[in-house]
């Protein structure tokens, strides 16, 4: 009987691995394109098709649609396919992975300092058409760009205020309201009532970090608090940061965590017409323009008016502005249609008409300046409130980094625990919080 | 007629698989090509990330407590309806028909039943004169909640161990009681050896459910944080509240959809995937525990 063979010993094994991590690497891809400058002189004739990728979804998206319609009125042979309702992260990866893609709107905060090495630089299109970055409001211009290159340019943007109920006020006996925090919270404390157990019936304010917009990055401009310098984590040397999260926790305690919790839980959706501001539940809000269409539409019997969101005493910061926030759209350096997408870009960010048009049905704030002063757009009092706040010098935004809102996110992490006691010492707090942003700057900058 | 299966597993498990292991050596952000960064992810992982430690200790929790307990209540409720005789097709039915509700649904239900301020809950506790707690809003109570959503979905563990308990055979139980066995006699040296196969199985299945643990976390966290829906931007939300609720997968995908990176996510589930093989080792071979003497 033949003795069994053995199996054959996998000798070449190895070549198969370095087959495969070869394959790897080369299937990962991810040329980046480059940064081809444009033509001297723009192209007399335009044609082709623009592939558009764009995060607004349902009404907002149709508005999109109706101002790119009108911008193939302009350029016949231009025709623009839209691909709406993509959230950030996916036309990232469809950008990266050499998708079709020609132009894209994204977010200025959460993505730009990622998605920025994908996009052409607009510097030299704009010197050759003459598109100035003074035509833009605000701070909007300077954080549209990342790392030194202008990758995009500002669409709409978001300015966050706050919102008052008149009627709750008036009834509490004000007429005005806060402009610095300490008015905020004894105001909201007055405002707040209560049920025979001891449970909230209705809040002059909600501080908790966590509810609605309530986040580090929103509160943080009430006391001009500052994230980064030369780069790095500057939070744990900040001592605005520290007078800001010290009120906060306080303002907190005298209502109660746990009250506010219980009462915070059993709100509406802040997207419903059951949103607790538009209800009547709660007093005083921080929100964005945004709310004031929503209250046209769905709480058009309520009676609020809206002002900039109070300062910090004593931090620097100056009542009028807000945070802002805002879209950006910017060219795929790998498009075979730059000179196209690059009309659609400017058209969408400095055609006035356009401008106005986009905020207009979306309902954000405009970012050029020409539109913001339009007589066009509609802007209801309690949304002027929001244009003049966007073109305020003390209007600020987080800034753009390679980590995106893992910024923000980790200082929100730390707020939570610390506003109910969990979060150990203040000062050693947000020196962790420092520590964790730079190490995950580091991992991102890691060569 | 093997070069199919072979391409099949080329290209959906072997390619994958090493280019995860090579993508969790690099510095990939989706936007640039993947830079050679050695170990320093991993480094990043077990010395510098301030939340994964949260998130592997929130898995291992629902691995060592959520896997046993609902196994436990299967198990026992499986008994009992082995023993019901009348009426059995219909409360069969009835513990089993949580398990066909979508998991966003039930998730979505549970937190309103727990919600503290209008909850059906609370309120009932509320008429007793009793305070109801938090549930999810309290990063103490926030797991303990969701164990009841598992437990209660149980029906489908339920299902497979009535299967097996139908199949022990009868006369076993019949010598065992002529040599004068109670039941817990009977239960641990006829039952449980008889239906070993279908508890390691449970176990396995569990195990692997529980350290991927994704979905129910995630939506509890949103719509406890007053959000009815995951969208754009709801990431942020995960691990709510306090990060009693992020799960190392969650994280993960924070990692490497949200903060774009890649290559960091890649290197966490390259840890993932150690962690399950090396738990999945340690059960198959304790499991020859289970096993019946002369099998």
């Amino acid at each position: 009987m033949k003795a069994a063979k053995h199996p054959p010993r996998p000798r070449r094994g190895w070549r198969t691995g370095v087959c495969i991590a070869v394959g790897a690497l080369a299937l990962s891809g991810c040329a980046t394109g480059t940064d081809e400058p444009p033509s001297a002189a723009p192209p007399t004739h335009l044609s082709g098709t623009v592939q558009l990728w764009h995060h607004y979804s349902g009404r907002e998206a149709a508005v999109v649609q109706s101002v790119v319609d009108d911008f193939e009125k302009k350029y016949p042979d231009i025709s623009v396919d839209v691909h709406s309702a993509q959230q950030d992260t996916k036309i990232t990866q469809v950008v990266s992975s050499g998708g079709d893609v020609d132009a894209m709107i994204t977010n200025v905060n959460s993505t730009l300092g990622t998605a920025c090495k994908t996009m052409a630089d607009l510097a030299p299109y704009m010197k050759r058409d003459g598109v100035s970055l003074s035509d833009f409001q605000g701070i909007f211009a300077k954080a549209t760009a990342f790392g030194g290159r202008r990758c995009s340019l500002p669409t709409t943007s978001d300015v966050y205020g706050l919102y008052f109920n008149k009627s709750l006020l008036a009834r509490a006996g004000y007429t005005e309201p806060p402009r610095t925090l300490q008015q905020l919270e004894d105001m909201a404390l007055k405002l707040t009532t209560y049920h025979k157990d001891g449970s909230i019936r209705t809040l002059g304010f909600n501080p908790l970090i966590g509810f609605q917009q309530n986040t580090s990055a929103t509160l943080g401009h009430a006391a001009k608090a500052g994230w980064t310098k030369d780069g790095d984590s500057a939070v744990g040397s900040s001592r605005q940061w520290r007078a800001l999260m010290s009120w906060q926790q306080k303002f907190v305690r005298k209502i109660g965590y746990n009250k506010l919790k219980t009462f915070t839980a059993g709100l509406g959706d802040e997207w419903s017409a059951d949103n607790a501001f538009q209800a009547g539940r709660i007093a005083m809000a921080l929100d964005g323009e945004w709310r004031v269409a929503f209250i046209q539409e769905q709480a058009k019997h309520l009676r609020y008016g809206t002002a900039p969101f109070p300062a910090l005493a004593g931090s620097g910061q100056r009542y009028g502005g807000g945070f802002v926030s805002a879209a950006d759209i910017g060219v795929n350096k790998r498009s075979s249609h730059k000179e196209a997408a690059w009309a659609l870009v400017k058209y969408l960010t400095t055609d006035t008409p356009a401008a106005v048009k986009l905020a207009n049905g979306i309902k954000n704030i405009p970012t050029l300046k020409s539109a913001a002063t339009s007589p066009a757009l509609d802007a209801p009092a309690p949304y002027r409130t929001f244009i003049d706040a966007s073109k305020d010098p003390a209007s600020d935004t987080s800034p753009v980094t390679e980590i995106g809102s893992t910024l923000t996110a980790t200082m929100d992490d730390f707020w939570t625990g610390y506003q109910q006691g969990s979060g150990g010492g203040l000062a050693d707090g947000l020196k962790k919080v420092d520590e964790d942003i730079d190490n995950a700057l580091g991992l991102r900058r890691a060569k | 007629m093997t070069g199919p299966a072979l391409i099949g597993l080329v290209v959906f498990f072997l390619y994958p698989l090493c280019a995860n292991l090579f993508y969790s050596f690099t510095n990939y952000d989706l936007a640039s090509p993947p830079k050679w960064i050695g170990l320093r992810n991993y480094t990043y992982l077990f010395t510098q990330d301030p939340r994964v430690g949260k998130a592997a200790l929130n898995t291992l929790w629902f691995v060592v407590i959520l896997v046993p307990v609902r196994m436990a209540c299967s198990l026992g409720i499986a008994l009992l309806l082995t023993r019901r005789k009348r009426a059995a097709g219909l409360w069969r039915t009835l513990f089993y028909l949580p398990a066909l509700v979508p998991p966003v649904a039930s998730v979505v239900g549970f937190v309103f039943l727990f919600n503290p301020g209008a909850g059906p809950v609370n309120t009932l506790l509320r008429t007793f004169g009793l305070k109801g707690p938090l549930w999810f809003n309290d990063p103490a109570l926030s797991k303990p909640s969701l164990l009841l959503l598992g437990v209660w979905m149980m029906g489908d563990i339920m299902v497979i161990f009535l299967a097996a308990l139908l199949d022990v055979p009868k006369d076993q139980y019949e010598a065992a009681e002529l040599d004068g066995a109670g039941s817990g006699s009977k239960f641990w040296y006829i039952t449980i050896p008889n239906i070993s196969p279908v508890v390691l199985f449970s176990a396995v299945t569990g195990v692997i459910a529980a350290l991927q643990y994704f979905t129910e976390a995630a939506v509890a966290s949103s719509v406890a944080n007053g959000k009815t829906g995951i969208d754009a931007g709801a990431d942020q939300l995960l691990g709510y509240p306090n990060d009693s609720l992020l799960t190392f997968t969650q994280w993960m995908y924070v990692q490497g959809f949200s903060s774009f990176q890649l290559g960091y996510a890649a290197a966490m589930a390259v840890v993932l995937f150690v962690i399950a093989a090396a738990v999945m080792a340690v059960l198959l071979r304790k499991a020859g525990l289970f096993r019946q003497k002369g099998a």
